[in-house]
């Protein structure tokens, strides 16, 4: 019978499956950080069990530690309590940290592919909504709450029911200035905030398999905010290369052995989806978001919607809420609205590509006055790599701030954060009510546009600053 | 885990959908290394103001709605982040049972790890439902014949069985799954053949 991706995957990682459907699914790799593991190595250690494989868990933490100087430590109490936690569990279950001073340290789903510990056709889970990052290596990968991420521990594999498939084909090519980020959101636009709910999506098409590893990792990103817990592409030479030599990649005679069982990771031609749906990459333009939902999206051309021309009483409430929240008037211009932030990083843009392409609009030039705009890199090692290349000296001469790898304003876990009413265009991944500090409010955007806003103080079309 | 099997209250009602997880318990009260606690802080933004105090216009700061166990609300409940700290703080509030038309996917099965049913019922019943909340009248629900009854009528909702039975047995399901550490072994060893870079080795 035909298969897709995601069956494959599946049925290779079938333990058990009871008569009811319910199945018991092999995790592959396991990646933990501090605000989800607590309470599941305490149930550990209430009930006297172990960890089934340390080796095939590897931690971090990365949404409470700070962004600038370290030296001092963690002020935040609570913050720091949670930390000191993830190490001294770490240390007492044999399971590999990278700290907060180790140059690796980075956002999870960041540090994953660069040590290669993401690897094709494995289940990669972690307690973390974007987890569905990984599904860019075509792993099936996907977040999962705690009493789960204390399963895993316990016993490496996870209870679970076969998902639907869902594919979204995006051919064609990009205009210029359009990214990733812009597809993902569109994507989101069309099939809204519950569209991928029960369902696995698999990115295909040529624009899909035209794009490098680093810009499918933003779109398989986001998937979540399409309502599917995971999002994957098949892998090609792209990937392979991309993993070659990786610390934690297969080597010699493995590296040989992976790669053929990897280069088999793709759908059969024939086989059916639950579901299917199909982009055009050329009409695709930048986007922004305007509301407090991820599917609450338009191109920066447009204007902001009306509530009184929506019918369907639901959705004009919901339109009215999140206006009112975002202070913003019907019908006004995109362009027209004024920001005083702007927040370049996480898992969904804090690569080296995403520091390049803002970077690219902000050499030579100087942000808006009325605008505080930080850089966070997604990891010890982006910021590394973007040193040498000089792009630290790009952001820090147009206005920017430079800091060290974390969630950061993403979530605003740490000290970084908006304060009420305050604005911010931000490359992360979530634009709901209060999610980067109470009363703030977020369009997400891509590197791009958040460059672009910097320096013009309103939300901009990156096209008009492309060199 | 807490055993699921009837239960009867006066709902509290919340008519906004796509309520996502950072509504439910906002970050600042991720920084817990507990499950307990997080009830006082259920739905902050919206619960309290600047100052700390509980603003009355939301239903769950309204008597008998701060006591209520059965939450009705909009459509796609629960989207968003993955956060456990949604249920547990749903739960330690007093809330074991939620009834929407959706939820998100990692949200529902936190749920049923925490001795919370989430049901699904279509926005029509939801809409008749609201109205025993508005009325302050009781319901009641019975996991068991899977029905929810409301004055002189009742509505059947469907949960999956193996869920159904883990909630109304409390079952732990690692305990559940340790069971099956023979089967678990033999996968493994299977996997260092056919797959040996995955143990890293």
């Amino acid at each position: 019978m035909s298969t897709t991706l995601y069956d494959k995957i599946w049925n290779d990682h079938l333990v058990d499956q009871q008569d009811d459907g319910t199945a018991l699914l092999f995790v592959d790799r396991h990646l933990v950080h501090e605000v989800t593991s607590p309470q599941a190595f305490e149930g550990l250690r209430n009930s006297n069990r172990k960890v089934r494989h340390p080796n095939l868990t590897l931690a971090v933490a990365d949404h409470n530690v700070p962004t600038t100087d370290r030296t001092k430590g963690i002020s935040d109490k609570e913050s720091k309590i949670q930390v000191d936690t993830l190490e001294a569990n770490c240390k007492e279950f044999n399971i590999q940290l990278f700290g907060m001073d180790d140059k690796r340290q980075g956002i999870v789903h960041i540090i994953g592919p660069e040590q290669g510990f993401t690897q094709p056709g494995t289940v990669i889970v972690c307690g973390d909504s974007h987890t569905a990052t990984h599904g860019a290596f075509g792993s099936l990968a996907f977040g999962i709450g705690t009493s789960e991420v204390e399963h895993v521990l316990a016993t490496q594999t996870l209870v679970q029911k076969k998902a639907k498939n869902f594919r979204i084909n995006v051919n064609g090519k990009l205009p210029l200035g359009v990214t990733s980020k812009d597809v993902i959101l569109q994507i989101i636009g069309k099939i809204g905030t519950a569209g991928g709910t029960g369902c696995v999506i698999e990115y295909a098409g040529d624009l899909v398999r035209s794009l490098s590893v680093e810009q499918r990792m933003t779109i398989c990103n986001m998937t979540i905010e399409g309502g599917a817990r995971a999002g994957l592409i098949a892998p090609d030479e792209k990937i392979f290369k991309y993993l070659k030599g990786k610390p934690m990649s297969p080597k010699g005679d493995s590296w040989e052995k992976a790669l053929n069982y990897w280069n088999n990771l793709k759908t059969d031609s024939d086989a059916i989806f639950d579901k299917e749906i199909n982009l055009n990459a050329g009409e695709i333009l930048p986007m922004i978001t305007w509301g407090t939902s991820p599917q609450d999206v338009i191109t920066i051309n447009d204007k902001v919607p009306n509530p009184n021309s929506e019918k369907d009483e639901d959705k004009k409430n919901s339109i009215e809420r999140s206006l009112k929240y975002m202070g913003l008037k019907p019908d006004m211009s995109a362009t027209d609205i004024k920001i005083d932030k702007v927040f370049i990083g996480s898992c969904t843009n804090g690569r080296i590509e995403d520091l390049r392409e803002a970077a690219k609009i902000l050499k030579d030039k100087k942000i808006s006055s009325h605008v505080n705009a930080i850089v966070v890199p997604g990891s010890g090692l982006v910021k590394e790599q973007a040193e040498q290349e000089g792009l630290d000296k790009i952001f820090v001469n147009s206005g920017f701030e430079w800091r060290e790898p974390g969630c950061s304003m993403c979530l605003a876990m740490n000290a970084d954060k908006l304060k009420p009413e305050e604005r911010c265009a931000s490359t992360s991944n979530r634009n709901f009510e209060g999610r980067q500090g109470r009363g703030g409010r977020t369009h997400l955007v891509s590197p791009g546009m958040a460059a672009a806003a910097a320096i013009s103080g309103n939300l901009d079309d990156v096209r008009k600053y492309q060199n | 885990m807490q055993k699921f099997n009837k239960l009867k209250s006066i709902p509290a009602y919340l008519p906004i959908v796509n309520i996502d997880t950072d509504m439910i318990i906002p970050k600042q009260f991720l920084k817990t290394i507990k499950r307990t606690g997080l009830g006082k802080n259920l739905f902050f933004e919206m619960r309290y103001d600047d100052q700390g105090k509980e603003i009355n216009d939301f239903a769950l700061n309204q008597n008998p709605y701060n006591g209520s166990k059965i939450l009705i609300a909009g459509k796609n409940f629960g989207c968003g982040s993955s956060r456990e700290h949604a249920p547990w703080a749903l739960l330690d509030f007093g809330i074991t049972c939620i009834i929407s038309s959706s939820y998100a996917d990692i949200f529902y099965s936190n749920c049923f790890k925490n001795g919370i049913l989430p049901i699904i019922l279509e926005e029509e019943k939801i809409k008749e439902l609201s109205e025993y909340a508005n009325r302050k009248e009781e319901i009641s629900v019975d996991l068991k014949e899977e029905k929810v009854v409301y004055g002189n009528n009742e509505t059947k909702f469907k949960v999956d069985p193996f869920k159904k039975k883990c909630l109304l047995e409390g079952l732990d399901d690692i305990a559940l799954s340790l069971k099956k550490s023979d089967k678990i072994e033999s996968f493994e060893n299977d996997l260092k053949n056919t797959k040996p870079w995955i143990f890293n080795d």
